[in-house]
């Protein structure tokens, strides 16, 4: 196709996405070097009968004016970035100076807020992908196995879990799980505590989130899996039969490597996924133990008094950082490929 | 792989019965359990004192003298405005959708046929775009839509769901325009057409498939967003999920969670509807991107 009639053809969907996705990351980079203004403060001066006071107060007037002059906020250079709410360079040093041992180094540390979130992503990414890898097989291997008549129904039952909404499905399973639903009830008889719920222990409510990041993604990969199993060649599958090959042995040795490829991308699209985890935590009201980065982002852009939209812009920066940390191996590999091909 | 070599032992095939029933319990009861709980009162669905009270429907029985009541979803529609909501949600996903697949199949079509090293580039960038977290986008948005004056209408989330959906359905119709034979349109170049009357009459007949695909997830984003209306739309113009989140805010008024109950199964109902009509869509779209490596 010939470059002019290729740049007509491309135009409108290029424009949307550099307008709307290019052009944000952009302001989103330019918004994190400003931060919100601080109020201008005034002296008042009151004098009753017993004597005379001066009170600091809030100036509205010149607040609401420089607000207006300048919204973007104040120049802050780097100066979010290393603040309390993110990387605390400040703070980890004072912890460094002031712990004595290294655990409770880790301790203070996973405690300021960007950290508890960093951990919380890793930890939902680190669980949630490699089980979602084996459970999406394990279903795609027994769906394949059962007579095709029924599979139909099959594939619509397992599939329900991933095409609804995150925050609805993790409302339909917290609405279960909580101390006043079924399964949370019949919890507490089972195991004798009347005050065991959800909210109240930390390590409770991330399992149940990384379990409901299980039970939401799993169909995705069993999909996926499942397709591609139909593209497994017969004859050699056969000929290990014949040669006595155990059931496992035909996986591990023939099935597995025919969809190895599925298998990275399954993984890179789900670790991409798990790594935005958010409506989840909104779902479950796990704010107080569970902490996201993008939660932490939504967190500043629905602040009731002003919205911070430099810190927002900070963690956002930081995300799309660890986004391409993630993404590197994949596009170097692709690059190599592509130079290669050439 | 029904192979007729293959014979599975009795043991396994008991087994791999029991996974699947456990399995689809897994995936399905607790929709059911909600769509269930839906026409019971809050005291019987979210029962203090016995979970068994949503079978019996012991309150429901006491508030509304039946064992089923329609109530939470009558309330939700009209005191709750879902109505408004869902009426949003119809707007913005027909728009998506629609515009969506305007722009994505003229750039997939573009992508597929061109030899030249940019198009590989752009679906590298597309990747990438793909991969953004949602929030990061909209943290950029905020700030110039407020000075704008375009802050909280529909149009405004019309354009960022299409543009946000954009890397997604080039991709999906990039691997379907790459199954359709080029000389199907190369013939219909020499015989005198310009590119675009070969894409408008001779490629897009044979796409409907891969349009119905696309046009189904770009249908699913734009319904089941979250982070973009909930951040983007005033309250006036919310769509259906940010308004579920909406009613769990007010959690001190007694009827709320109901209606977030029935609200949730209203707005699951049509979804599951659309898949069960074009599941072989569904499948074949998510493994269109796979199957290739």
């Amino acid at each position: 196709m010939p470059n002019k009639t290729f740049f007509w053809f491309f135009l409108p969907t290029g424009l949307a996405m550099i307008l709307f996705i290019g052009l944000p990351i952009i302001s989103t980079g330019i918004q994190s070097f400003y931060a919100q203004h601080d109020q201008v403060v005034k002296e008042v001066k009151k004098c009753d009968p017993f004597g005379c006071t001066v009170s600091i107060v809030v100036d509205q007037e010149k607040t609401s004016k420089i607000r207006e002059e300048k919204p973007l906020g104040k120049f802050n250079g780097f100066g979010t970035y290393v603040d309390r709410n993110h990387l605390a360079i400040k703070e980890i040093g004072k912890f460094w100076d002031e712990t004595n041992s290294f655990g409770e180094f880790v301790d203070q540390v996973t405690n300021l807020p960007f950290y508890k979130a960093l951990i919380f992503t890793l930890t939902y990414c680190l669980f949630v992908t490699p089980n979602v890898l084996l459970l999406g097989f394990i279903i795609a291997l027994s769906l394949n196995a059962v007579t095709r008549r029924i599979r139909g129904p099959l594939i619509f039952g397992t599939i329900l879990p991933m095409i609804v909404t995150p925050l609805v499905g993790s409302l339909v399973l917290f609405w279960m799980i909580d101390a006043e639903g079924i399964i949370g009830a019949n919890l507490q008889m089972l195991m004798d505590d009347p005050y065991l719920s959800l909210k109240s222990s930390k390590t409770l409510t991330w399992i149940t989130i990384i379990i409901y990041g299980i039970w939401h993604h799993s169909p995705f990969a069993f999909v996926v899996f499942y397709a591609a199993l139909q593209t497994v060649p017969q004859e050699p599958v056969e000929a290990a039969i014949i040669d006595g090959a155990s059931r496992w042995q035909r996986v591990r040795h023939i099935v597995l490597p025919h969809i190895y490829p599925v298998v990275t991308f399954v993984a890179l699209i789900s670790l991409m996924d798990n790594f935005r985890v958010f409506e989840p935590i909104i779902g479950f009201s796990a704010e107080g133990s569970a902490q996201s980065l993008s939660w932490l982002i939504y967190d500043n852009l629905v602040n009731e008094e002003v919205i911070l939209f430099g810190s927002a812009a900070a963690t956002s920066m930081m995300t799309i950082v660890g986004i391409a940390i993630l993404l590197a191996p994949v596009l170097i590999r692709t690059w190599k490929e592509f130079r290669t091909a050439r | 792989m029904e192979y007729g070599l293959d014979k599975r032992s009795n043991a396994l095939k008991i087994f791999n019965t029991t996974f699947i029933i456990v399995w689809l319990l897994v995936a399905c009861f607790p929709f059911i359990w909600t769509f269930w709980g839906s026409f019971k009162v809050r005291a019987d669905f979210f029962s203090r004192a016995d979970w068994w009270y949503a079978i019996t429907a012991f309150n429901t029985l006491l508030e509304t003298g039946g064992k089923f009541t329609t109530d939470a979803y009558s309330q939700a529609w009209t005191e709750g405005e879902f109505w408004k909501a869902s009426r949003n949600t119809v707007i913005v996903t027909f728009f998506v959708v629609t515009i969506s697949l305007f722009l994505g199949t003229l750039g997939a079509y573009a992508l597929s046929r061109s030899t030249r090293n940019y198009a590989f580039w752009i679906l590298i960038a597309a990747l990438i775009f793909r991969a953004m977290p949602h929030i990061t986008l909209v943290s950029g948005y905020l700030f110039p839509f407020f000075q704008l004056q375009i802050w909280g209408i529909l149009p405004t989330t019309i354009v960022v769901l299409v543009a946000i959906n954009q890397p997604f359905t080039l991709w999906l119709l990039y691997s379907f325009f790459k199954t359709v034979p080029k000389e199907l349109d190369e013939s219909a170049l020499i015989d005198g057409c310009s590119y675009f009357q070969a894409f408008r009459h001779i490629i897009m007949p044979v796409m409907w498939p891969g349009v119905i695909t696309a046009g189904l997830f770009s249908l699913m984003l734009a319904y089941n967003d979250f982070t973009v209306t909930a951040l983007l739309l005033n309250q006036e113009n919310h769509t259906m999920v940010p308004k579920i989140q909406s009613y769990l805010g007010t959690n001190q008024h007694e009827g709320n969670l109901m209606w977030a109950v029935s609200a949730v199964v209203s707005a699951t109902a049509p979804l599951f509807m659309l898949v069960m009509f074009f599941q072989r869509q569904v499948i074949s779209g998510l493994t269109a991107g796979a199957v290739k490596g």
